[in-house]
């Protein structure tokens, strides 16, 4: 990657972390005017002046973020800051929540998923979701676990999903683990094991994004590590924006940070500061992102 | 005599309550047994007259004193699972949409009257079929039915007149589908919320998600549910005794008047006496046993569903 490019992601990556700038963000369109050569830059989400409500509570307020294409990016930030509600409006899951809505614009590859004619079913086979607890499905086999959501698209080749899933489990670092025991339950496998069942399930339907609600707040450090492991590969051909509590994990595995924060009880939570892993950790821009990091509070 | 040890254990009033408790939980299997005890005596005439065979004879001849099964057993099967057919899918049908699609005024008002539907008299249902349900039947239902392509079928052929198996199937249905459709929504609605969003973020449809996670989580619930409604309309008695007809004998057509075990009890009792007596306590244990085989089966299926190796067999 030349230098040009590296500089370029500083600055999509960097987004609107300045107080000082007006509220204003580079469209994805106006800020890459030669997108077909920078393709690597491209950011793959763009967050433009995103509100979300339940009912009449206000979740977030005014988010905007460039999320790189190919680039993990972590999101973190005390207890109810809208961290998770950020990116369930990503794929639209939220919509599952009744009276739960947004504002603003989610662009995934210039296209706004919230646009009337987008289908969310849609938005979801491009944005993958991973979760925080374990939920694979228990009537279904290992097996069958993983091409679930293949098999929602139509029917396929045996052949074809042999290959999807030894492929996706391999991704997930869990083939070795279950190559022979694809036929059993898919809940009959630990914690950790289900864990990366469920990225395995994931990535079978190719997503181009994949949202990571703190996948490994419920398991022991040896299924964090294989997590975390699995996820330096999985970005050489994904999006991935995860969701951790766990700092070191942030700082460990991500090329971009944003810290969420509420400055006041019962106001919506911000996107505080968004930028490089390294400069977040070391010498971030606002005081609070500083004290949360180095573990003062939250 | 563990039991009584850990009764003796502790405070006063832990062990009162242990005492008091155990006794009412007593109490059930003390009632359950007198009644099978009662059933099984006041039956030792019928018993000793007409032995085994009185479960597969069909003949019922009050006159020349010969007495069977049979018809009654035949007639509580085919209205129960007729009932089930019709009432299963319908009140699945509401569970799934009270739980997944229904905005929550609506969810209550209807949950309100699925269980208003619960709370009408047994004797209510049966005017109501006789002179609502069996007329409509006649004139709009049944004429549709014959004319169409299975119409050729045995069992829709012969003559409606209004009280037949057919009219007390429906209205069983109607009767047990607040069961199913109460103990559905429980069981859909025990469904972890992480289950759904695991199909929904897979790009599963509302529809895909119920049918691929939802439905097979609660499976053996919902099993649960059916069954239970079945044990129901096995038993109701009533409502049936009003719009089958209550004419013992094996009916090839739908159309065709029946009777049930409860039915010809309830039919009969008024005027029984002396061996006709015993046969229907008798016919009353036969009813008993069959509604316990329903509910220990449905044990079993439950059972066996949750423990077999999930999915194992597939792909």
């Amino acid at each position: 990657m030349d230098s040009d490019n590296i500089t370029r992601e500083k600055e999509l990556a960097r987004g609107r972390s300045d107080e000082q700038e007006p509220r204003r963000l580079r469209t994805a369109q106006g800020s890459t005017a030669n997108r077909a050569s920078e393709t690597r830059t491209e950011p793959a989400v763009t967050v433009e002046n995103l509100d979300m409500y339940y009912g009449s509570f206000k979740a977030l307020q005014d988010v905007n973020m460039l999320i790189g294409r190919n680039r993990v990016t972590a999101l973190i930030g005390p207890s109810g800051c809208g961290k998770s509600t950020f990116i369930r409006s990503i794929n639209r899951m939220h919509e599952i929540v009744p009276k739960a809505r947004v504002e603003g614009k989610v662009l995934l590859d210039g296209e706004d998923v919230y646009a009337s004619d987008v289908d969310p079913v849609r938005v979801r086979r491009k944005v993958g979701m991973v979760f925080q607890k374990p939920n694979p499905f228990p009537t279904m086999s290992i097996y069958d676990n993983v091409v679930a959501g293949i098999k929602l698209g139509g029917n396929h080749k045996k052949s074809e999903l042999d290959e999807v899933v030894e492929r996706t489990l391999r991704q997930a670092a869990l083939w070795d683990e279950v190559k022979d025991k694809l036929k059993q339950g898919g809940t009959s496998l630990s914690g950790g094991q289900q864990q990366r069942l469920c990225i395995a399930r994931t990535l079978a339907i190719e997503p181009e994004v994949i949202l990571m609600d703190e996948p490994a707040s419920a398991l022991d450090p040896v299924s964090t590590q294989k997590i975390e492991d699995a996820m330096e590969d999985l970005k050489k051909k994904y999006t991935v924006v995860i969701v951790t509590h766990n700092m070191q994990q942030a700082a460990r595995i991500s090329d971009y940070t944003g810290f969420f924060f509420i400055e006041n009880m019962g106001d919506p939570g911000r996107l505080w500061e968004f930028d490089e892993t390294s400069k977040m950790f070391s010498n971030p821009n606002r005081k609070e992102t500083e004290d949360y990091v180095t573990g003062r509070f939250g | 005599m563990n039991l009584l040890k850990r009764i003796r254990r502790g405070h006063t009033s832990d062990t009162i309550f242990a005492f008091v408790a155990l006794l009412f939980g007593l109490s059930i299997v003390v009632i359950m047994g007198g009644i099978i005890f009662q059933l099984w005596l006041q039956s030792s005439v019928a018993r000793s007259e007409f032995g085994w065979s009185f479960l597969w004879s069909a003949a019922y001849r009050p006159g020349e004193n010969e007495y069977g099964a049979l018809t009654f057993i035949y007639g509580t099967l085919v209205t129960a699972f007729l009932a089930i057919l019709l009432a299963g899918p319908v009140g699945v049908g509401i569970a799934a949409y009270l739980v997944e699609i229904a905005p929550d005024r609506v969810n209550r008002i209807l949950g309100f009257v699925v269980e208003l539907l619960a709370a009408i008299p047994s004797i209510v249902y049966g005017l109501w079929g006789f002179f609502v349900l069996a007329p409509f039947l006649r004139d709009y239902v049944v004429p549709v039915i014959q004319a169409s392509p299975l119409g050729w079928l045995p069992i829709f052929g012969g003559t409606f007149f209004g009280p037949t198996v057919f009219t007390a199937s429906i209205v069983l249905a109607v009767m047990i589908l607040p069961t199913v459709a109460a103990v559905s929504r429980d069981v859909i609605r025990a469904v972890p919320q992480d289950q759904r969003e695991g199909m929904l973020a897979l790009g599963a449809t509302r529809w895909e998600m119920f049918r691929q996670a939802v439905l097979p989580y609660a499976g053996s619930g919902v099993l649960g549910a059916i069954i239970l409604g079945l044990g129901r309309a096995a038993g109701e008695t009533m409502a049936v005794t009003f719009i089958i007809g209550n004419s013992p004998r094996l009916f090839d057509s739908l159309f065709d008047q029946g009777a049930t075990l409860a039915s010809i009890i309830a039919g009969q009792f008024p005027e029984a006496g002396g061996i006709l007596l015993s046969v229907l306590i008798e016919l009353g244990l036969v009813l008993f046993i069959i509604t316990i085989l329903i509910n220990i089966s449905a044990r079993l299926i439950v059972s066996l569903i949750s423990r077999s190796p999930r999915g194992g067999i597939r792909a």
